[in-house]
């Protein structure tokens, strides 16, 4: 299955695999902590997703350079979960091809073993942003063609 | 301005500020993000996390008596504790973490109005020091059945046309999404509503800045969709969350003698056979 990830993503998916208990919690939030300012030109995308009351508002912008997608996103500080998550796929998926997101498969986070530690539940945040993040995948090959 | 109902369960967060260092006083946070307190928290102040710590490892249900009995003493709270709840997203989890003190018989309960995100807006002080006090021998109370509604229940209130209320955004409770984008674990087999509830989303309760409105703005809320003190009321949402927000200002701000939260909420009501449901608009009071 991980042969199907991007390598920095898998790379990222093994360090997470590699810690025990606790420790996976102590390096979510060193991603939550290294989670970038917004950059000025942020590209305020909408909301893309009809973001209902109780979930976290995510917005992510995407930039396409030589066929390569990159992501930047915009969470509340207030939220370092979904910080901790928006970073793996920012960092796990920068320069990574349409081709290669769309081949990483739904579940692929279930391997970091967070389930462990945070409950099934708060995973769907991950999820919600893979699936964003597949979408403009699909939507830059369907420009590409 | 006419006051809360009980404004003794209620402080502000200067009040939180002079009793940091008050024995008497135990400040817990409750989130709905995990990660929140270890970013920094008021000081002195414990965790509770509404899954990991206030519901059971297995079944679906809160603490058992005497889990929950060992979650206070490791906290060092006692009975005579005056504990202080306060949170992220508008003091949502924090209300349900003082749903279950209440239940299994806290008396001195506190919700901080504003929560965490308003004493965050004020440059209060934080710090990541995670504290550790002696633990005590908490003794806690049978469980107060009064505060908590069953299917059952639900059920009954339906067959006597008693009023309940749907505090989940008016999406879920029309049935158009039945669960989050991407949340499929939180999702039910049916969308829609308990027949008869009326939709009063449960942030309509609070101001621009996290603080509860005002006791007239509540009740004009509330009176105005038939949700009278008079009645026998049942709150539910999702996971029984954000209802116990709507109970706590129900019973606590506005003074209704008698409120329930139903826990099980849609993710049971929704995946359960034969169960009535409503879809649509529905439910006008």
């Amino acid at each position: 299955m991980s042969g199907q990830l991007p390598p920095r993503l898998a790379e990222i998916v093994s360090d997470f695999a590699e810690c025990e208990g606790r420790e996976k919690l102590e390096l979510l939030l060193d991603y939550a902590r290294r989670f970038p300012p917004l950059p000025a030109d942020f590209d305020a995308e909408s909301d893309a997703e009809d973001v209902p009351e109780c979930m976290t508002p995510v917005r992510m912008s995407a930039r396409l350079v030589n066929g390569r997608l990159s992501f930047t996103f915009d969470v509340p500080a207030e939220s370092p979960t979904v910080r901790g998550y928006a970073m793996v796929i920012m960092e796990g998926l920068n320069e990574t091809t349409p081709e290669e997101i769309l081949a990483i498969p739904a579940e692929f986070y279930l391997q970091m073993g967070l389930q462990d530690v945070l409950t099934a539940q708060r995973l769907n945040g991950m999820a919600a942003i893979l699936a964003h993040v597949k979408r403009r995948a699909a939507e830059a090959l369907e420009k590409a063609d | 301005m006419a006051e809360y109902a009980y404004p003794e369960f209620l402080v502000e967060t200067e009040w939180v500020a002079q009793h940091l260092n008050d024995p008497a006083v135990r400040i817990v946070e409750s989130n709905e993000d995990a990660l929140l307190y270890d970013t920094g928290h008021i000081p002195g102040a414990v965790r509770v996390d509404w899954f990991t710590t206030l519901q059971h490892p297995v079944r679906r249900d809160f603490l058992t008596k005497e889990e929950f009995e060992a979650l206070c003493s490791s906290l060092g709270i006692s009975n005579d504790t005056t504990v202080v709840f306060y949170g992220d997203k508008s003091n949502w989890f924090a209300v349900y973490a003082f749903w279950l003190f209440e239940y299994y018989g806290h008396e001195k309960r506190k919700v901080m109005n504003g929560g965490r995100a308003r004493w965050v807006a004020e440059n209060r002080p934080l710090t990541t020091e995670v504290p550790s006090y002696p633990p005590t021998q908490y003794r806690a109370k049978e469980p107060n059945a009064s505060i908590r509604a069953f299917r059952d229940d639900v059920m009954r209130h339906i067959q006597t046309g008693l009023p309940l209320v749907d505090v989940r955004s008016p999406k879920e409770y029309t049935g158009e999404l039945i669960h989050m984008p991407g949340y499929p674990q939180e999702g039910a087999q049916r969308g829609g509503h308990i027949p008869g509830a009326v939709n009063i989303p449960w942030a309509q309760a609070v101001d621009e800045d996290g603080r509860f409105k005002s006791p007239e703005a509540l009740r004009e809320l509330y009176q105005s969709r038939g949700v009278t003190p008079d009645k026998d009321i049942i709150a539910y949402c999702r996971i029984g969350e954000r209802s116990s927000h709507t109970w706590f200002v129900l019973k606590y701000l506005l003074g209704y003698p008698k409120v329930r939260n139903y826990d099980g909420s849609w993710t049971e009501w929704g995946n359960l056979v034969g169960a009535p449901i409503e879809k649509g608009e529905g439910g006008a009071a």
